[in-house]
């Protein structure tokens, strides 16, 4: 076991899979002598040479393209977009292309594809309106593509393993937040995450904290302050976005029957909304209490300023008065 | 090669035909007029080189041979179709001619062949990749990106642009700065030539030596066809951008007729043949008609497989309709 952060997790994961398999490459904006603009890239291109680390022209639309059309004639890439604000131009590529070639051909072709993006905001880590954002809630919106998030290096290694061997595409969202924050251990050798399957970060009776990404620590972090209480909150890290852990959900959602879903995306229209459904639907004879939901405001991206971005993302406290909220039903 | 400039002709009347009596819904856009350029190209490539096109997708299905009742069969919707009724006449695909689908978004297809080009020279495969697309293509910004990226790394890809002088109903000035789609390629220092895409002839030489310098690891090439369809743009198409004078002019350069004159001028061959061979496809184009009308449907209990290679949750409401899992011959997972 080794001791990483996250970032470190993802080039040595990156660098790992590249030695074990020769049909991954990895392109993107300044990945190859720069490392990529957060170092998640740092040595491939010293280490794999031009053809395996391609520096891109500033194209995201083109790089996901050039990707998939590769990933369909045999290789494995892995297509970093430099932050997630900018992977809006490549959308066409994924939805339109990416997520129905299965379909289309009947299986005939597939699209291992990874995208791999930088997302979310909070203080030092966002740049504002376009270097801050947390789109997940679009890419998860459309069968035939995958979504995954870690929130520790442990899952990063093991969700990354598992999007550059899975034979369909995945988008790989990293919270810049988490990238250096703190290290955990990194199994050794082959530690494959399932896509698909979340975990239970805090187990707990009263109530269930549904969550994922960096928002998972914040969601620990308010459980702790009920423990003296005696409220006993489990938090769920979902890991993957689509498709979502079902069965996870409604077992802890029917134990604690008391539902909070909370995540830094736009509330309206998000991931939150599509786990509060299955609650509904699944556990409705099990619940004390409405399931609710926390998330970004009805604000189109972070603002610059920091007692305008404070507003934007939940922390601790926001979670915890919900959670009060909650347990008081 | 005029055999098959036949064929085209011939399914695509059937097929509009078959559209007048509803029995192909959607849309459908003829490539009637365009056969030279499809057959010219496909007939200079290999035969394995992965292909690439735009949505008027017909004529390179059956120029790559693609099975005719199987085309047909997909614009009616049918279970036996080529994409088995999932992508009807926009969307044909055949993996095993090497035919990597007509695409609907204008353009979206162009990356996607330099990346396979990237994985053929990767891999050191003598492919070529052929992209087709039209001169309505080239205002999009992803026809840019593609074509700068083949050039920057050399990948073997031929760019052939079939230059109809309309994108769907604008004309080519309200559509391009440039009359001549060969300046396009220009920005990208990427050699580039134009040619009459009415002329099957023409059209081959040009692409064969587009290939060999492609395939020569020379890098991309561009080609211009010049060329003209008969029809509207899709079969909802009053044609109110242009006059029928000019429908004339491009009529009287037909392909087909063309060629068979040719043919028949250097005595390969004689009038009774070409007439025996358009009598011929017509009665096998009667069969495919039929055996495409008799087709099942596919299954609606299908309707949610192969969307992925392993789905994950069965209880998922993707999978609610009764259908079961599916086999998934990708399902391994490599390193297991």
């Amino acid at each position: 076991m080794a001791e990483l952060t996250l970032v470190e997790t993802v080039r040595t994961t990156l660098a790992e899979e590249m030695r074990r398999d020769d049909r991954v490459i990895v392109l993107g904006e300044d990945v190859g002598v720069k490392g990529g603009v957060f170092g998640a890239t740092q040595g491939l291109h010293q280490e794999f040479g031009d053809d395996r680390v391609i520096d891109s022209p500033l194209a995201e639309s083109g790089i996901v393209g050039v990707a998939i059309g590769a990933a369909m004639a045999g290789l494995r890439p892995v297509a970093e977009i430099q932050f997630v604000d900018f992977i809006p131009p490549a959308i066409d590529q994924l939805l339109s292309e990416a997520a129905k070639i299965r379909y289309r051909s009947n299986n005939d072709w597939s699209c291992p594809l990874v995208v791999r993006a930088p997302c979310g905001g909070g203080v030092h880590v966002h740049g504002a309106l376009y270097h801050s954002q947390s789109l997940e809630a679009i890419f998860a919106h459309v069968p035939g593509l995958k979504v995954v998030m870690p929130s520790t290096p442990a899952d990063a290694k093991g969700l990354l393993l598992a999007a550059m061997r899975d034979p369909d595409p995945v988008c790989y969202f990293e919270h810049k937040a988490l990238y250096r924050a703190f290290k955990g251990e990194v199994p050794e050798g082959d530690e494959v995450v399932p896509i698909g399957r979340g975990r239970i970060a805090r187990p707990g009776r009263d109530a269930t904290c549904i969550t994922y990404g960096a928002t998972v620590h914040e969601a620990v972090a308010a459980a702790l302050r009920l423990a003296p209480d005696g409220i006993e909150v489990e938090v769920v890290d979902l890991r993957t976005i689509r498709p979502l852990d079902r069965a996870l959900i409604v077992e802890s959602a029917r134990r604690t029957g008391k539902v909070l879903v909370a995540h830094e995306a736009n509330l309206v229209g998000g991931v939150g909304a599509e786990v509060a459904a299955i609650v509904a639907e699944e556990c409705f004879d099990a619940l004390d209490g409405p399931v609710m939901r926390i998330g970004g405001p009805e604000i189109p991206a972070i603002p610059f300023a920091e007692s305008l971005a404070a507003v934007y993302c939940l922390g601790p406290d926001r979670i915890e008065a919900a959670l009060r909220r909650l347990v008081a039903y | 090669m005029y055999r098959q400039m036949v064929l085209i002709r011939h399914f695509e009347e059937h097929a509009a035909e078959a559209y007048a009596q509803a029995k192909i819904g959607g849309f459908l856009h003829l490539y009637i007029g365009e056969e030279a350029v499809a057959v010219g190209a496909l007939a200079a490539a290999r035969p394995t080189d992965p292909l690439l096109t735009h949505y008027r997708d017909h004529g390179y299905a059956l120029a790559r041979g693609c099975d005719p009742t199987r085309c047909m069969a997909e614009l009616f919707g049918r279970a036996t179709g080529l994409s088995r009724g999932r992508g009807g006449s926009m969307h044909l695909a055949d993996r095993s001619r090497h035919f990597w689908g007509g695409h609907a978004i204008v353009g979206s297809h162009i990356p996607i062949g330099t990346g396979m080009a990237y994985a053929a020279k990767y891999h050191r495969r003598e492919d070529v990749v052929l992209e087709f697309f039209g001169d309505g293509a080239t205002g999009n910004g992803i026809f840019h990106e593609g074509l700068n990226m083949a050039a920057l790394w050399k990948v073997p890809v031929v760019f052939i642009c079939e230059n109809n002088l309309y994108g769907m109903g604008a004309t080519l000035a309200e559509e391009s700065p440039v009359k001549d789609m060969v300046i396009r390629a220009e920005g990208y220092t990427m050699p580039a030539r134009q040619c009459d895409g009415m002329d099957v002839l023409a059209v081959y030489e040009t692409v064969q030596a587009a290939c060999a310098h492609a395939r020569g690891g020379n890098g991309p090439f561009f080609v211009e066809c010049l060329t003209y369809r008969f029809r509207g743009h899709s079969m909802a198409d009053p044609e109110l951008y242009r006059d029928k004078e000019e429908v004339q002019r491009w009529r009287a350069l037909d392909p087909i007729p063309r060629f068979g004159a040719r043919l028949v001028a250097e005595r390969l061959c004689t009038e009774r043949e070409l007439t025996a061979i358009n009598e011929q496809v017509e009665q096998e184009m009667l069969q495919v008609v039929a055996a495409a009308d008799a087709a099942p449907v596919p299954d609606p209990a299908t309707v949610a497989e192969m969307i992925y290679a392993n789905p994950i949750d069965p209880a998922a409401p993707v999978m609610a309709l009764g259908a079961a899992p599916p086999p998934a011959p990708a399902a391994v997972l490599l390193g297991e």
